[in-house]
């Protein structure tokens, strides 16, 4: 088929799987049906497209034209692939886990979930493959907006409190902050192409480089840098799968991603580099990284911990974009897969620990890992590929970024700083993260403790155990990976 | 040669259509007759005005003397890219509105007055479509008032008794800022001996800047600016929309104001040389009302509790947007203004109509009553939202297409302060957008409703066809010309180049 | 100076009874008042216009021998439809005021007022 039809249906199959679903609202078990199904011929769809591309092949489509010089235009390319092929799989999985949380949950409007979900992974497509920022901007607010309803799912007060902060931090980021740059980037240069190497240089003057690519930084509040971090846990009143692919996975990665984006084919590394913007932007995410865990390390309840855990996280792939070199960039491009691995299993183990023993806070876990060895188990990996530890794939991803803070253009002691925000920031996981399965699986369960389940449905457990298995996986074999970005990265200059 | 004459009476008919109508529609006086001649009516002169534009895109403009009478002495209708556009924009919203009429006519006016209700409606419309078309001043304010009247009249047909005081309201100011309009075109025929358009700004190339010119001047804008709710002069607005009969609501608020707009456009830039705005203060003053009119309209509107007045305080921001375009003073704002005038009466309309829709079933508009009913009417919610993410500017609509425009514009002029006031603006809409869509989808309903206007009918159990139909093409609109702006942009675009280079013939 | 002031006595006063007119349209509470003021001030303009037309010496726009110079037509023309607009607004105005009448049982705007806001 051809490559551009390919890319198209990207976008068209979980739209048209949104409008299917919605439809099956009265046969529960079609509907389930047709969201797997759609999901799997997602996941094969930009399987497809990955080995064309490697294979040399490159597509475009023009959707329309709203400005002259300003398409809706979309491309096959490295970072967006990468994203693309980490969500599209992740939704199957999260598909499946959805499947059995919902139910065992007794979660009401499930119909709506379930399309909402899809128009969202719709969304998240368009991101990864959008050829313009222009592009990227229009669909990076439909995700906001179709992500809007999931989060107040359950449409109590406190849902709608949450909803509220969601769209307001978003919202209001990318519209008065993001919206603004990408218009001075417009005027300045008259482009928002993607291009190697930036548009940028040579069109703006040094001084002003730093204050530009502040309004990307913070403009951008999927990416959750602080100050703007305060919709992601928010967002944690949202069901769990919603959590888990979609707070975990793909909205702040497609944060993430822009940022990248941004910085790669906007900016240019080179001119982030030359312009000495990065030598005190770079401490915005080792703030985030540092802060992000303290509070992690409070919080009780184990969502809100996570997406704490989350926040600084994603700091680690901005702080690998804001490194500038090639290393760097290339941990922080493999550190949103390998998080979202991760992530996407402490999500799930916490929602099957909400659906098995209905506890949601960190304190009320002991001895529970005795009852849920699967559950805890599954933790248990997903918290030590995040802390970087081998044999998980998280690895390899925090050895490219402390490699990088080694190469980082800045005086030596700079360097240091940076390696070790790194390491203070793994031993922080360990405390935060390591404490949940260490109270499941060593502690006394208190004597008054009425539960007596086992673990969470089927669905759940298949959708516990292969993302865990892929952070094993991963560590062995991250060649699909890291092929995929050394492709890419030798088409970008890195000084 | 053929062809000519015949769109040259093309343009009389424009007029003349609705104007015979409205009588036979008196003597007829049966509803639904009434209504298809109505539709008829409205949709020959969408038409008409389409094959206008058409012609006009070619570059021609069409002179075409009423009457026979030669101009500058005759009426001379003259029609360029820039009147047709207008044109296009009132004849489309009336044939919405006329699609959408009779249910919401049948409900809200008693029966035996439809003949009168729809015959007031055509002269509504003839007005707004007469000031569009003419290039006679003096009778551009004579269609002003026949709009103007006809308008008062629709308004105080609503249900509610404060519809009566507010049409009282706009009939006072509503004549004041026509008289005003008419002492400055009084003031400046003695100055320059004519009133058509063309001729009087030949006049005015030659004559001295005098007092009494600028007095003209100010008096013109003032009066127009009166009638096109510029912010501090839109107090009669948000009663008059919110108490007119749901129909009425979505026409003026789609046509009126824009109609307005164009002639403070027409006047401001064909009939008096951008010189003399220079000479005053009037760029400056148009950009900061503009930016005053979108932080208050935006901020009134927050804080309402029904969704008609919502969406009139709404629209006095969304008004200050092609204000500030005005006084932008480039091609860029220029192009923004007419854009936004196209853009917002497709989004307004449709926002009214869905209003309308829930005034139909539940019998009121106030928040308290809708809440919840976003569910049980999920077609009219859905066609609503995409409407009201336009008034927020989000991309891939409409409101985002105008937005970026007078973004650009904003930002050629370097006008920061207006960039920050633009996007706090959008940040504004989506907050009272919210609360909307709160309101209707995600919270309870209230077990008992209670039937807050007089008449006290049951709640109806189905939305009538033609009404959710009329409200769809509004919502696909508003996305559609989001994403294709061929017909919308570049019909501004010509028509803001004719204006600023094509004066004088 | 004295010149000046009563060459324009025409002008003079039809200022004063814009002012008039607008001063009774803007302050009065009562509606009928209102209209009142409304239609001082569009006799005003209508004054205006009448005034701006008239030619020194000139008489009636009608072409007849022995007559040389006529007063500017134009204007009168033009004040036959402001005159037939200025009725129609009059009388849609006295319209809505009987309705309003029968409504709220009072014609002050003040009252009117506190009454919409007590809904």
């Amino acid at each position: 088929m051809d490559d551009a039809l390919l890319l198209l249906l990207t976008m068209v199959l979980p739209l048209l799987g949104a409008i299917v679903i919605s439809r099956l609202g009265r046969w529960p078990n079609i509907r389930e049906l047709a969201g797997v199904l759609v999901a799997v011929a997602l996941f094969a769809v930009v399987l497809n497209l990955y080995i064309d591309f490697r294979l040399g092949m490159t597509a475009s489509i023009v959707l329309a034209e709203p400005f002259d010089g300003l398409p809706l235009a979309f491309s096959l390319n490295t970072l967006g692939l990468l994203f693309a092929l980490v969500a599209s799989g992740l939704w199957i999985v999260t598909t499946i886990y959805a499947i059995g949380y919902m139910r065992a949950h007794h979660e009401g409007h499930q119909t709506r979930f379930f399309a909402f979900f899809a128009v969202s992974i719709a969304a998240v497509m368009a991101i990864s493959f959008s050829d313009n920022l222009f592009t990227l901007f229009v669909f990076y607010e439909l995700l906001t907006l179709a992500t809007y309803p999931l989060v107040t799912h359950s449409g109590t007060p406190e849902a709608r409190r949450s909803g509220r902060i969601y769209l307001t931090v978003l919202m209001g980021s990318s519209i008065g902050l993001f919206l603004f740059g990408l218009l001075i980037v417009w005027s300045l240069t008259g482009s928002l192409t993607f291009t190697p190497e930036g548009i940028l240089k040579g069109h703006i003057d040094d001084v002003w480089v730093a204050p530009l690519y502040l309004l990307f930084v913070f403009g951008i509040g999927k990416a959750a840098v602080m100050p703007m971090h305060k919709w992601l846990p928010a967002a944690m009143v949202a069901p769990t799968p919603v959590s888990a692919l979609l707070h975990a996975v793909a909205v702040v990665k497609a944060g993430v991603f822009t940022l990248l984006k941004v910085t790669l084919f906007i900016f240019g590394p080179g001119l982030l580099s030359d312009s000495g913007a990065v030598q005190w932007l770079i401490w915005l995410p080792v703030f985030t990284i540092l802060m992000a865990s303290l509070i992690a390390m409070t919080r009780d309840n184990l969502k809100e911990r996570l997406a704490y855990s989350t926040i600084s996280q994603l700091s680690y792939i901005v702080l690998g974009t804001l490194l500038a070199n090639e290393a760097g960039l290339f941990g922080a491009s493999l550190h949103i897969v390998m998080h979202a691995f991760a992530k996407i299993a402490l999500f799930f183990a916490a929602g099957a620990i909400l659906v098995a023993a209905h506890k949601t806070r960190v304190s009320e876990l002991d001895g529970l890992g005795v009852a849920m060895p699967i559950t805890f188990g599954v933790f248990m990996i997903g918290a030590l590929s995040i802390i970087g530890l081998p044999p998980f794939g998280g690895m390899w991803s925090k050895w490219y970024l402390a490699q990088g803070t080694l190469d980082f253009a800045g005086p030596p002691l700079a360097q240091y700083v940076l390696l070790g925000t790194l390491m203070v920031s793994s031993l922080l996981n360990i405390a935060y993260l390591l404490e949940i399965p260490f109270r499941g699986f060593f502690k006394k369960a208190p004597a008054d403790d009425g539960h007596h389940g086992g673990e969470a449905p089927l669905p759940c457990l298949v959708g516990l155990v292969l993302p865990a298995a892929f952070c094993v996986y991963l560590f062995f074999s991250p060649e699909p990976f890291f092929d995929l970005l050394q492709a890419g990265a030798s088409s970008v200059e890195v000084p | 040669m053929t062809s000519t004459l015949f769109t040259d009476h093309l343009a009389a008919w424009l007029v003349i259509l609705p104007l015979l109508c409205a009588p036979v529609m008196v003597l007829l006086n049966r509803s639904k007759l009434v209504w298809l001649l109505n539709l008829v009516v409205s949709a020959s002169c969408l038409i008409i005005a389409l094959h206008i534009l058409w012609d006009v895109s070619t570059g021609t403009v069409i002179h075409y003397a009423m009457g026979g009478w030669t101009p500058p002495w005759g009426i001379e209708y003259r029609i360029d890219g820039l009147n047709a556009l207008v044109a296009v924009i009132v004849s489309a919203m009336a044939t919405a509105c006329a699609v959408y009429a009779r249910k919401s006519v049948e409900q809200e006016i008693s029966v035996h007055v439809h003949g009168l209700f729809y015959a007031a409606f055509q002269l509504c419309f003839l007005g707004l479509l007469g000031i569009a078309l003419t290039g006679d001043i003096f009778n551009l304010f004579v269609f002003l008032e026949i709009s103007s009247l006809a308008s008062y009249a629709l308004i105080a047909m609503g249900r509610n008794r404060k519809a009566l005081n507010s049409a009282f309201h706009y009939l006072i100011l509503g004549t004041l800022g026509a008289t005003f309009f008419l002492i400055g075109v009084g003031l400046a025929f003695a100055a320059t001996g004519t009133l058509n358009m063309a001729d009087m700004a030949l006049s005015l190339q030659d004559a001295a800047n005098t007092p009494l010119l600028l007095t003209a001047f100010a008096l013109i804008v003032v009066g127009v600016a009166l009638k096109a709710a510029i912010y501090p002069l839109h107090l009669w607005l948000p009663g008059a929309y919110a108490y007119a009969p749901s129909v009425v609501s979505v026409f003026l608020a789609a046509t009126a104001t824009k109609v307005a707009i164009y002639v403070l456009i027409r006047c401001l830039f064909s009939v008096f040389e951008p010189d003399y705005m220079l000479d005053t203060f009037l760029p400056d003053i148009l950009v900061v009302l503009g930016g005053v009119a979108i932080l208050y309209g935006s901020l009134r509107a927050i804080y309402q509790e029904g969704m008609k007045k919502m969406l009139a305080y709404s629209s006095v921001a969304q008004i200050g947007y092609m204000v500030m375009g005005i006084g932008f003073l480039s091609a860029a704002g220029l192009t923004a203004s007419l854009l936004h005038m196209f853009n917002h009466a497709l989004m307004k309309g449709a926002m009214f109509m869905a209003v309308g829709l829930f005034v139909y079933r539940v019998n009121t508009a106030t928040f308290d009553n809708l809440k919840g009913m976003g569910r049980e009417m999920p077609y009219t919610f859905f066609a609503m939202v995409l409407a009201a993410l336009s008034l927020v500017g989000v991309p891939g609509t409409v409101g985002f297409v105008s937005k970026w425009q007078l973004l650009q514009a904003a930002l050629e002029n370097r006008h920061w302060g207006m960039v920050m006031i633009i996007l706090l603006g959008s940040l504004m809409a989506a907050i009272y957008v919210w609360k909307l869509i709160e309101v209707l989808y995600f919270q309870q309903p209230e077990k008992l409703r209670v039937q807050g206007v007089s008449s006290g009918s049951e709640r109806i159990g189905r939305s009538p066809a033609g009404m959710v139909i009329a409200l769809w093409v509004m919502a696909l609109g508003c996305v559609y010309f989001g994403l294709d702006t061929d017909l919308s942009l570049h019909s501004a675009q010509y028509a803001v180049t004719e204006l600023l280079q094509g004066r004088g013939n | 100076m004295t010149d000046y002031i009563l060459g324009h006595i025409n002008y003079w006063i039809i200022v004063l009874l814009m002012m008039i007119g607008l001063y009774t349209m803007m302050s009065m509470p009562n509606l009928v008042k209102k209209m009142a003021g409304m239609s001082v001030f569009q006799t005003g303009v209508i004054l205006l216009y009448i005034s701006l037309g008239k030619v020194e010496g000139g008489t009636a726009p009608i072409i007849d021998d022995g007559y040389v110079l006529y007063a500017n037509p134009l204007p009168q023309v033009l004040m036959l439809t402001a005159i037939v607009v200025g009725v129609a607004t009059t009388a849609l105005g006295f319209a809505l005021i009987v309705r309003i009448k029968e409504a709220y049982g009072t014609l002050e705007e003040d009252e009117i007022a506190a009454m919409d806001d007590s809904e």
